[in-house]
C-alpha cells in the first residue's frame, strides 16, 4: 500500500464519464452485480466491472489465495493465504475505492443462493467445478426469476482465444466458453485464456446494463 | 422428431429424465434448456419431450 492521495470521487466519475460517456456510466452505477467464485473468472471480471464504475459488486467465495492461482488471478504474493473475499476487497479497493463493496467469505449453495444473491441485478458464475456451475445456473433460472445470469464453461488449456464466446440461450441465459475445453484432461490453464473469458462475461454484464440483450 | 443439440433425435414422448440418462449425461453437470426456457432439475422427471421441441443440453466442463 502507498500513501499518495487517491482522487476524489468526482473525479473518478468525471474520468469514467470521459471514457463511457455519462449516460453509460449512470447505468452502470445504478446496477448490482453478484459474482460467485473469486478465482481466474470471478476475480477478473470483479477488476474489470469495478473499473468500469458498477454501483455494487457482492463477491463471494470461501477460499483462501494459493500460490497456484497467482498466475491467473487478481492477487499479489503477498496475499497467499488470505481469504480470496478478503485479499481482493483490499485490491479493488486501490483499483475502484468508490464502488460499494459486499463480500462474503462462504460457500454459495442451493440453501443459501437467494439469500447472497437476491439483492443482484445480474448474477456472474465463476466457479471452477463444472458441478457448481450447474447447481448455479438450476437455483438462479428458477428461484430468482428476476436475475439474468452470465455463466461461463470452457476455458482451459492454450487453444486459440477465438474458440471463446458469447451465446444467449434463453432471455436470462448467457454462457461464455468454448463449451469444451475442461481442465479435468489435464490440458492446464493459460492465464490469457481465462482472462478472455472472463472479459467476455463482463463484457456481457455491461451490455445487459446498458440494456443491450444480444450476446 | 425434435432437435436435440442440433440433431435430429426421435425422443418424443420420452421424459427428459429418462433421454438424459439414455444419452449419458451426468445431471449435476448439465443445464437443459427446452424452447427458449430452462428446464429445472427438479422437473426433468416429469418433463415430456414432444414433436417439434428445441431442446440444447449444456454439459458443463471444469476451469474457472
Amino acid at each position: 500500500m502507498n500513501c499518495r492521495p487517491v482522487p476524489s470521487r468526482e473525479e473518478i466519475l468525471a474520468a469514467l464519464e470521459k471514457k463511457q460517456g455519462s449516460v453509460a456510466t449512470a447505468k452502470l452505477q445504478a446496477a448490482v452485480v453478484a459474482v460467485c467464485g473469486l478465482g481466474g473468472l470471478g476475480s477478473n471480471i470483479a477488476i474489470s466491472l469495478a473499473r468500469s464504475g458498477i454501483g455494487k459488486l457482492i463477491l463471494i467465495d470461501f477460499d483462501t489465495v494459493d500460490i497456484t492461482n497467482l498466475h491467473r488471478q487478481q492477487y499479489k504474493s503477498s496475499q497467499v493465504g488470505l481469504p480470496k473475499a478478503e485479499a481482493l476487497l483490499e485490491n479493488l479497493k486501490e483499483v475502484a475505492p468508490y464502488v460499494q463493496y459486499e463480500v462474503h467469505n462462504e460457500k454459495v449453495t442451493a440453501e443459501n443462493a437467494v439469500r447472497l444473491l437476491q439483492k443482484a441485478d445480474i448474477v456472474c458464475e465463476a466457479f471452477d467445478k463444472a458441478d457448481a456451475k450447474s447447481m448455479l445456473v438450476d437455483v438462479v433460472l428458477e428461484q430468482l426469476p428476476q436475475k439474468t445470469l452470465v455463466a461461463a464453461s470452457g476455458m482451459a488449456g492454450f487453444d486459440s482465444g477465438n474458440a471463446i464466446r458469447t451465446r444467449k440461450l434463453t432471455e436470462r441465459f448467457y454462457l461464455c466458453g468454448d463449451g469444451k475445453s475442461d481442465v479435468d484432461q489435464g490440458i492446464g490453464l493459460s492465464a490469457p485464456r481465462v482472462m478472455l473469458c472472463a472479459a467476455h462475461q463482463a463484457l456481457t454484464v455491461i451490455r445487459l446494463i446498458l440494456g443491450e440483450k444480444d450476446a | 422428431m425434435l432437435k436435440i443439440n442440433g440433431e435430429n433425435v426421435d425422443a418424443a414422448g420420452k421424459t427428459l429424465a429418462q433421454y438424459l440418462a439414455e444419452a449419458g449425461f451426468n445431471q449435476v453437470r448439465i443445464a437443459v434448456e427446452r424452447n427458449g426456457e430452462i428446464v429445472p432439475k427438479a422437473k426433468y422427471g416429469e418433463t415430456v419431450l414432444a414433436e417439434g421441441d428445441c431442446v440444447e443440453v449444456v454439459n458443463f466442463v471444469g476451469g474457472g
